[in-house]
């Protein structure tokens, strides 16, 4: 893949007159005929020809599908990857769609309820038989889609980081998985921070588990000593009890992957017992700008957050997407990890279709590995055979502002390793 | 009662036949010849919350108990099925990547290496199907006992099962090893090597699913008209007169909140069959008002209002979120309110209020009139 063909799409930011998206589509098809070695222009594939399992593909467009909770308790976290994937769609759009076809969206609310998520995904790939989707938030979310997914042959963008332990044909995970996330952070907090004791705290659901085990399992492989470990059920808003474990443990490091509203009641509880993040080290795998808008920055400024992606990251790719977003959804809105990995789905499904010249299941599983996109926000990704992408681990350091200030990255991409040997 | 018993009770057998006939028309003729496989399935899964609501008429509408954690025992049920289904999933073959090969995936992702004790049973579809419906009644009957006796009622009542029902959610939340936590326990395939997820298996499931419910319509009628049914409706108007009638009247309503349980719990199990899944979302408390909404929809004293009021809140739910996926909230509370201050007595009071009497004219004349349309709304003076 050339990276001309970014480029060309890329004018995001301009006037949305007739005359500038005629322009748009002009430029679009440019980069369409270098991409066809054949001389064809897009629309000249014939439908029968890149659809042979009666997807809703037409010679002029093809419907994909948004899923994600717009009601209920993770509205708040899943608006950003709606406003993201419409975002990432938009652009497509503008630049000519995929293979000459315009994309149209299917939006469904999965309603923070997991039945109601298996329900609306069985909708969009039976009824409305869509070529992809992109969506679901929590693992719980995932786990409850996935079967209908591989029954009926659908195709997921799956944008979160989650616990890894899970590969599927029909899902492309976009976020990290555990040890990606985890790994390089541990490292990177021992070496600067010269820290020795850790106390593990989260919320009680699988993925914080999860991932505090591969970190017990690297903590104490290095000779350190993990010297707490609490959960809490969701929606948990009393952490005295384990501020004060914390305060007579004096672990080094606290390592927190509490989730979702819980947020704001264990940084705020932590602030008024006085326990000061720029003096105790406070490492995070679980908050974004998203959930700092919660809690208030001023509330957990100096923590240090473990992410493949933060707002503030300087690079182009960043800094026209971060003004595209605001343009379209707002310029107080903020762009998180996970809105991030959002934003990647449709333009790796884009490439995947392109690459595969067809818009088959089967075709995309395959062609999936190897797809990158230099157009990343975050950088350049690329796809790895087991579906997980190849991505780079950052540390932020939170600022009163909701922002974070980047103080490590790593120096190559990680390889997604969703089955970890010796951390199960 | 005013009226000739005789006359009324040979009425109301021709009505009730005729509606259970015309719904199990419905059902069984109208709907999957109308419907593709995909409508026809959710139908089949909104009808498992009509078992819930089957129940609730009894136990609230006609015994005056109001339940609000009917969700713990549709939860239970399902989750008995789904423990088989599960095992039957986990083949040591199908599970090979798993550090203990044999055993569901979740419990794996939780470092257990063996099979925990209480699972073991649930290799047997016979204990299966039996704890479907023994372990919810006998959690009801021990609940029960523990209120009945001590007169325990009414509102108190309604918030110790709130409380159960948040009770049971935290504990299988928390116990993830055990119960596969807020996941629930997912990724169901074969019933005995039968494979559940086929359109044919969704079609045969949803006739299996129908007939147990109107089996359980026949049931609940059965207890109604017995003299068991005309106890309870005297216990919900006139408690203490029953007692000192020389019933023990908390006897009484254990076995109707067993039986409302029950009920629940067979629905539970027919939502894990044809959905394919168990979570904890349906055992807590907002679920489990949610049902209490069915009824109430359809009409806590009608056994057919019921059934039509889960339909109708269900297939509400799902096309307003599908046509307006941000604003259907709004649209669905929308409705509530306007069910409470239009038609308080749901579906069924407005169905007895408005096209009963038109339809009987014919058939009855003029002159019956009064006795025909007599209300199935028995006022308190019913029981005198």
């Amino acid at each position: 893949m050339s990276s001309d063909k970014f480029d060309a799409g890329k004018p995001v930011g301009g006037l949305p007159s007739p005359l500038r998206r005629k322009l748009l589509l002009g430029m679009a098809a440019l980069p369409a005929v270098g991409l066809l070695p054949r001389g064809a222009l897009a629309q000249a594939l014939p439908t029968d020809a890149v659809n042979t399992t009666k997807l809703a593909v037409t010679d002029s467009t093809v419907k994909v599908g948004i899923l994600h909770s717009t009601t209920g308790t993770m509205a708040i976290s899943e608006t950003g990857s709606v406003q993201a994937e419409k975002l990432a769609i938009a652009q497509i759009n503008e630049m000519g769609g995929v293979l000459g076809r315009k994309i149209e969206v299917i939006q469904e609310d999965g309603a923070s309820d997991w039945p109601t998520f298996a329900e609306k995904a069985r909708k969009l790939l039976v009824e409305d038989k869509v070529a992809a989707v992109f969506g679901c938030w929590t693992s719980a979310s995932r786990k409850a889609v996935l079967p209908v997914f591989e029954q009926y042959n659908g195709m997921l963008y799956y944008p979160t980081f989650y616990e890894g332990l899970e590969q599927s044909k029909n899902v492309i995970y976009t976020g990290q998985e555990a040890t990606q996330q985890i790994l390089a952070g541990l490292d990177w907090v021992t070496k600067e921070k010269g820290a020795k004791s850790f106390f593990l705290i989260g919320s009680d659901y699988i993925w914080p588990r999860t991932s505090n085990k591969i970190a017990r399992k690297h903590i104490e492989m290095k000779g350190q000593k993990v010297v707490g470990e609490e959960y809490f059920p969701l929606g948990h808003t009393q952490f005295n009890s384990v501020i004060n474990k914390i305060k007579l443990t004096k672990p080094d490091v606290i390592y927190a992957s509490v989730v979702g509203g819980s947020n704001v009641a264990f940084y705020k509880q932590m602030k008024a017992a006085g326990i000061d993040l720029n003096k105790q080290v406070l490492m995070t795998i679980s908050v974004t700008e998203d959930e700092m808008l919660g809690i208030g920055g001023e509330n957990i400024a100096g923590a240090y957050a473990c992410m493949k992606y933060f707002q503030s990251l300087q690079n182009p790719n960043n800094e026209k997407f971060v003004a595209a977003f605001k343009k379209m959804w707002g310029a107080n809105s903020v762009i998180g990890d996970v809105t991030q990995a959002g934003y990647l789905g449709p333009w790796l499904w884009k490439l995947t279709v392109e690459k595969a010249q067809s818009f088959d299941i089967d075709k995309i599983a395959v062609a999936s590995e190897g797809i990158e996109f230099t157009g990343a926000p975050e950088g350049y990704v690329r796809v790895h055979g087991n579906h997980h992408l190849w991505s780079k681990t950052r540390v932020g350091r939170a600022r009163p502002d909701g922002q974070f200030d980047v103080v490590y990255e790593t120096a190559d991409l990680i390889e997604p390793n969703p089955f970890p040997k010796g951390y199960q | 009662m005013t009226r000739n018993p005789q006359n009324g009770l040979l009425g109301r057998i021709d009505g009730d036949v005729a509606g259970i006939l015309l719904l199990a028309a419905l059902l069984v003729i109208v709907l999957p010849l109308g419907l593709d496989i995909f409508r026809l399935n959710m139908v089949g899964k909104y009808l498992t919350y009509a078992f819930v609501a089957l129940g609730l008429v009894l136990c609230w509408g006609s015994a005056g108990i109001l339940s609000l954690g009917q969700g713990i025992f549709f939860g239970i049920g399902g989750y008995c099925m789904a423990m088989f289904l599960k095992l039957e999933a986990s083949s040591p073959e199908a599970t090979k990547i798993q550090s203990t090969p044999g055993i569901p995936d979740f419990m794996d992702w939780n470092q257990l290496t063996a099979l925990p004790w209480f699972w073991e049973p649930f290799h047997s579809l016979t204990f299966s199907i039996v704890a479907v419906v023994a372990v919810p009644a006998l959690l009801a009957f021990i609940v029960g006992l523990a209120m009945f006796k001590r007169r325990v009622g009414g509102v108190y009542f309604a918030i110790i099962t709130q409380a159960f029902a948040a009770i049971l959610t935290i504990l299988i939340v928390g116990q993830q090893g055990y119960t596969g936590g807020i996941n629930g326990i997912t990724d169901l395939r074969t019933l005995k090597g039968w494979d559940i997820r086929t359109d044919e298996a969704k079609l045969v499931l949803y006739f299996v699913n129908a007939a147990l419910l109107i089996g359980c319509i026949l049931l609940c009628l059965y207890v109604r008209r017995s003299k068991l049914g005309r106890i309870l409706v005297a216990l919900r108007d006139k408690e203490d007169r029953v007692r000192f009638s020389g019933y023990d009247v908390a006897n009484f309503k254990i076995f109707v909140f067993c039986f409302a349980a029950a009920l629940s719990a067979v629905g539970g199990a027919m939502f894990t069959l044809q959905v394919g899944f168990m979570s904890p979302s349906f055992v807590g408390i907002v679920p489990s008002i949610e049902m209490v909404i069915y009824c109430a929809v359809g009409g806590r004293l009608s056994l057919l209002g019921a059934v039509y009021g889960t339909l109708l809140v269900n297939w509400a739910k799902t096309m307003l979120s599908e046509s307006f996926p941000e604003l259907w909230l709004f649209a669905m509370g929308t409705l509530f309110i306007g069910v409470v201050m239009v038609f308080p007595n749901g579906l069924a009071g407005l169905y007895q209020q408005y096209i009963a009497p038109r339809l009987r004219r014919p058939i009855v004349g003029r002159a019956k009139m009064p006795a025909a349309a007599a209300p199935i709304i028995p006022p308190h003076t019913a029981a005198d």
